[in-house]
């Protein structure tokens, strides 16, 4: 009796010194932070693995198996002035990387918890704003996506055949970029993730991930299309994966003709803003009536 | 006199769709510190409307609910640290354990990590979960989800409780487990709103409730008081085989001083009477030439209040 009634004025504390104002705000910010740290640490292998997969296979194939075989790599030299494949993929790949945690980090995650287990209501009712709590979501998407970008570096020094030309000059744009890139990827997530029927989210992965991935400058600078496809090359300008690319391109591989860096930050900023809206609009939307 | 928790005002919800539908039309409730007040309605009436706006899940169309006098629509994240929710599913989360379900809804609430964990450990022992802090909510029988799900409402030690539902899916044991540990929280001076549809549930556990149909309260007091004003009857209802030339015997029935109400109901008659002293034999006979199947009687109780208020049965 004696512990409840102490442990009682442990509580009256808690809520008389206890943090007011945007104080509570910030520290329900960190413990919902926390919360998903917790449930990544727990599954980070998987989390590993799915990240670095495609990046890896992809490597090992493009830039390892077929340049191997000779004249078997159609993608081998003869473009962007004999540049190597794997030094015109490593920013793309960073970029698929990105997007594709990015998804994986938001959109998957909150399709389940609004689906038949509504788990996200009792995260929505913490003493935040509710815009705080998907802000949440996207800033730690955002950390996992940098973090898959990052582990695609590695891999494209071991793995070509013929060593990929990789140097940053400019270390504040390559992190600009990494964190504008995270946070699209992030609201994108977003968007999909609380307008998109749980059961259709793998449809959304070939109708719409697939096809802007690869149509998003990934494999192939946007420069060449502007050389030898001039309709395409205006057609991706809609494609929010374009920026990422070549963002990336100018941050890691400058010695590749790429979009001017102010262009592609205008864009990240915008793309980051317009889908971060929308996909906030489609979240209060689903929990909110 | 306790101060005021939960205050509902002149509260309204339409959903404008294809079809409109008012779900809540113009509720008024006040509860204060301490009390366990029940919402009893049929489904659909309302219960889980009321109780979404009240825990800023949903916004009203007109009117106000004040918590802890914070206005939840102006204030909602201000609100919500005074608001503990029982959902009437459950939402716990699934990528945690029992413990850290407790552990994190803490941190969300802004306590330290001690704070937290000292808080999860009591609750743990205080709802006899403490065997199960590394199990899985999807391990946990229904009625131990809900006891998990209690224990993290009241974590943040919230100033009022809302239960939705509470026994929804329940079997009997787990019910009367869950009753006792609401029973339980009342020591601890949290008020709470329960919303059911279980007569028995409003009766043992409220110290006043509201009967609520259609949106719209139509009764509020103790259950004493309910069964007082409206319910000192006894209801009779007979299923019969044929329903022709039922009227003059319901005019007749009706005649009776000692009959309150007397209709001809979609497969027999519902007599509402004072007294059934005596009546019995007579509506029997009355009947018999119906072909009465069966006969059901319902003593006094919340069940013959809601009947009479709102002309329906709950479990309908």
């Amino acid at each position: 009796m004696n512990n409840s009634t102490e442990i009682r004025g442990q509580g009256s504390e808690i809520r008389t010194v206890g943090p007011h104002g945007s104080g509570i705000f910030l520290k329900a910010f960190l413990g919902l932070f926390l919360r998903d740290l917790r449930v990544l640490t727990r599954e980070f292998l998987p989390f590993l693995l799915r990240v670095g997969m495609q990046p890896l296979l992809f490597l090992f194939v493009f830039t390892f198996i077929l340049p191997r075989m000779g004249g078997a790599n159609p993608m081998g030299g003869g473009m962007s002035g004999g540049v190597d494949f794997g030094t015109i993929i490593l920013p793309g790949l960073m970029a698929v990387a990105i997007m594709f945690s990015g998804i994986a980090a938001v959109a998957l995650p909150l399709s389940a918890e609004f689906g038949i287990t509504r788990e996200i209501d009792d995260r929505v009712m913490c003493p935040l704003p509710l815009w705080a709590v998907a802000l949440e979501k996207v800033c730690f998407s955002a950390m996992q996506s940098i973090i898959a970008a990052l582990l695609v570096i590695p891999m494209a020094y071991y793995i070509p055949a013929v060593p990929v030309r990789a140097n940053v000059d400019n270390w504040f744009l390559l992190a600009l970029v990494l964190v504008l890139a995270s946070l699209l990827a992030g609201s994108l997530g977003l968007v999909i993730g609380s307008t998109v029927n749980p059961k259709q989210i793998g449809l959304v992965f070939s109708i719409l991930v697939v096809p802007i991935t690869f149509l998003g400058c990934v494999y192939y600078p946007w420069a060449g299309l502007v050389k030898h496809i001039p309709w395409l090359s205006i057609a991706v300008l809609f494609n929010p994966i374009v920026y990422m690319s070549e963002g990336l391109r100018a941050s890691v591989t400058p010695s590749i003709e790429h979009m001017h860096w102010a262009a592609i930050l205008v864009a990240l900023v915008f793309f980051t803003c317009a889908l971060g809206s929308w996909g906030l609009r489609g979240f209060l939307g689903r929990v909110l009536s | 006199m306790n101060p005021l928790i939960v205050e509902i005002e002149a509260l309204t919800k339409i959903y404008e769709s294809k079809l409109r539908v008012v779900a809540v039309n113009g509720i008024d409730l006040e509860l204060r510190q301490g009390e366990i007040f029940g919402l009893l309605g049929p489904n659909g009436a309302g219960k889980t409307t009321t109780i979404s706006i009240a825990t800023t899940r949903a916004l009203p169309t007109s009117g106000t609910v004040r918590i802890a006098g914070i206005d939840v629509v102006k204030h909602p994240a201000h609100a919500r640290r005074h608001i503990g929710v029982v959902p009437q599913f459950n939402t716990l989360d699934r990528s945690l354990s029992v413990y850290e379900n407790l552990y994190f809804h803490c941190r969300y609430f802004g306590f330290s990590h001690a704070q937290a964990k000292a808080r999860a450990l009591e609750l743990l022992a205080q709802f006899l979960l403490t065997e199960r802090k590394d199990v899985y909510p999807a391990q946990l029988s229904g009625g131990l989800a809900q006891r998990v799900q209690i224990a993290r409402a009241i974590a943040h030690r919230p100033t009022v409780l809302f239960l939705d539902e509470p026994s929804a899916g329940l079997d009997p044991q787990s019910r009367m487990a869950m009753w006792s540990a609401v029973e339980g929280l009342r020591k601890e001076g949290i008020t709470v709103l329960l919303t059911t549809h279980y007569m028995e549930e409003a009766d043992s556990l409220s110290d006043r409730l509201a009967i609520i149909d259609y949106g719209k309260v139509l009764a509020l007091g103790s259950p004493e008081e309910l069964k007082a004003t409206y319910g000192a009857h006894t209801l009779f209802d007979l299923k019969l085989k044929s329903l022709d030339g039922l009227e003059p015997v319901v005019a007749t029935l009706k005649a009776r001083p000692d009959v309150t109400s007397a209709e001809a109901t979609a497969d027999g008659l519902r007599v509402i009477a004072a007294s059934s002293d005596g009546l019995l034999p007579d509506i029997v006979q009355a009947a018999s030439r119906f072909g009465l199947r069966d006969l059901k009687i319902v003593e006094p109780s919340l069940e013959t209040v809601f009947i009479q208020l709102t002309g329906r049965d709950l479990r309908e």
